[in-house]
């Protein structure tokens, strides 16, 4: 099989990755929860991993790095404890439901108001909305780094610069970029990075967190054990065990930190240009083909960054038939559909289609990319 | 057996984290000590905390201070 669904999850992942759970399922016990050296290694393991996590994304503290299941998870956290009843929040039309779903529950219950940057039909955000959206209660900007449908990453350092000028907290959901773009937080000004860990980063699944800047305030979502302070009535206040309550997938951040060493060692640089050489051979090829659409920035030239994710489709075919197509005639694995980002189905005209998705990964080949658009050429002929 | 009782100086953390950074820091500097659960006399709540000769209080104490590692109490016990 080719597998081009990276942007849902990297499904190879380095040795190193493999030996360090293996290891950890037969030996790790609970961080955090005692001083025996079970427990005490799984603690290290657990402190090494905050500490490369805040090295590779620039965030200021090791311990401001809070473990999580997965990216939606941090995006609830992160969300829900920090917006208030009545505030107004901006966020975009490129959002993933991760992003989209805790801000509308918020609207619901507790009053809280949404602006939408917009996006343009080609799924590209409107940077100027952000002044037309503002309000005098607006509180918090939320936005993607990149979106999972296009590839096309956003500025985040205009975004920054507008969230910062007017006293705003800005979150943003890295899950598609983290691992395959460089990425400081400190230098971007971003105050709550939610990252996952299975994707760019080539840990397993259910890894993922938050960091979060010296001084920004998260409330806890979820409360419980912790380890310490155990007779008091409330979640400890420090970070991370402020926003950690319950045993940590301790397994899972063995293998993350033994991911975040391949990463490291093989350098973003490396990763973003071997992924960007091949969606842009891809792309190359597949936009001469009549009756193909290549969505995003990804035809448009000199284009910013972007991630190695491009959405096309077929002439009027829809995107499930055609991504069938090319897992049952071609054993080609791609994303149909809506990708969890309903809004930008509305912006690029989508709807009622969505899009085929090709998502390239380290582990991938020029051969892949080439056999995809001998795939897309035959399918479109 | 039974447990043998001395005099030790422990010094508190609120978090593992910083537990953790302590160890690393100390054990870099070379001072004397180890990870231990937190005593009753310093807190009925679960926690680690760092045991280590009294004489050492002020080379550690300021170890961690030098180096930003939270700490939130150094007690002098008989445990």
């Amino acid at each position: 099989m080719i597998y081009l669904d990276n942007a849902a999850t990297t499904p190879h992942k380095p040795e190193c990755v493999i030996a360090a759970v293996t290891a950890a399922l037969s030996s790790m016990g609970n961080a955090s929860r005692g001083a025996h050296e079970g427990s005490l290694a799984a603690s290290r393991v657990v402190f090494e991993a905050r500490e490369k996590v805040a090295r590779l994304l620039g965030c200021g503290r090791a311990d401001h790095v809070v473990f999580t299941c997965n990216a939606t998870e941090a995006l609830n956290i992160a969300i829900a404890g920090t917006v208030n009843a009545g505030d107004h929040v901006i966020t975009t039309d490129l959002e993933h439901n991760s992003v989209l779903r805790p801000l509308y529950r918020l609207e619901a219950e507790r009053g809280v108001s949404l602006g939408f940057v917009r996006a343009d039909e080609c799924g590209r955000p409107v940077y100027d909305d952000f002044e037309r959206l503002l309000r005098p209660n607006t509180r918090t900007v939320v936005c993607t780094h990149a979106s999972n449908v296009t590839g096309d990453v956003v500025d985040l350092r205009r975004v920054s610069a507008f969230a910062h000028e007017h006293g705003l907290l800005l979150i943003v959901d890295a899950s598609q970029s983290v691992g395959c773009v460089p990425l400081d937080m400190t230098a971007l000004g971003i105050d709550v990075l939610c990252f996952t860990g299975h994707k760019g980063l080539y840990g397993p699944q259910g890894t993922g967190g938050i960091c979060v800047r010296e001084g920004v305030d998260v409330r806890p979502w979820k409360v419980g054990g912790t380890g310490v302070s155990s007779f008091s009535h409330e979640q400890p206040t420090a970070y991370p065990t402020r926003l950690e309550a319950g045993t940590l997938n301790g397994h899972g951040i063995a293998g993350l930190s033994a991911a975040l060493d391949f990463v490291a060692e093989t350098g973003i640089e490396t990763i973003a240009a071997h992924e960007a050489a091949l969606a842009s051979r891809f792309v190359e090829q597949v936009a001469a083909v009549d009756g193909v659409t290549v969505y995003g920035d990804a035809l448009v030239p000199d284009h910013g960054c972007r991630t190695a994710t491009v959405s096309i489709n077929v002439r009027d075919y829809d995107s499930s038939a055609v991504s069938d197509a090319l897992s049952q005639t071609y054993d080609i694995a791609t994303r149909p559909g809506a990708h969890c980002a309903p809004r930008m189905h509305e912006s690029m005209g989508t709807t009622d289609r969505g899009t085929v998705r090709f998502s390239f990964g380290w582990f991938n080949t020029a051969g892949d990319a080439d056999e995809a658009a001998v795939a897309v050429r035959e399918i479109a002929s | 057996m039974a447990l043998v009782r001395e005099q030790a100086l422990v010094i508190a953390f609120d978090s593992t984290t910083a537990a953790l950074a302590a160890e690393r820091e100390l054990g870099a500097r070379g001072l004397p000590g180890r990870i231990i659960p937190l005593p009753r006399e310093v807190s009925a709540g679960c926690g680690l905390s760092w045991k280590t000769p009294p004489s050492a209080r002020e080379s550690v104490t300021s170890a961690l201070d030098e180096a930003g590692i939270p700490w939130v109490g150094a007690y002098e016990l008989t445990i």
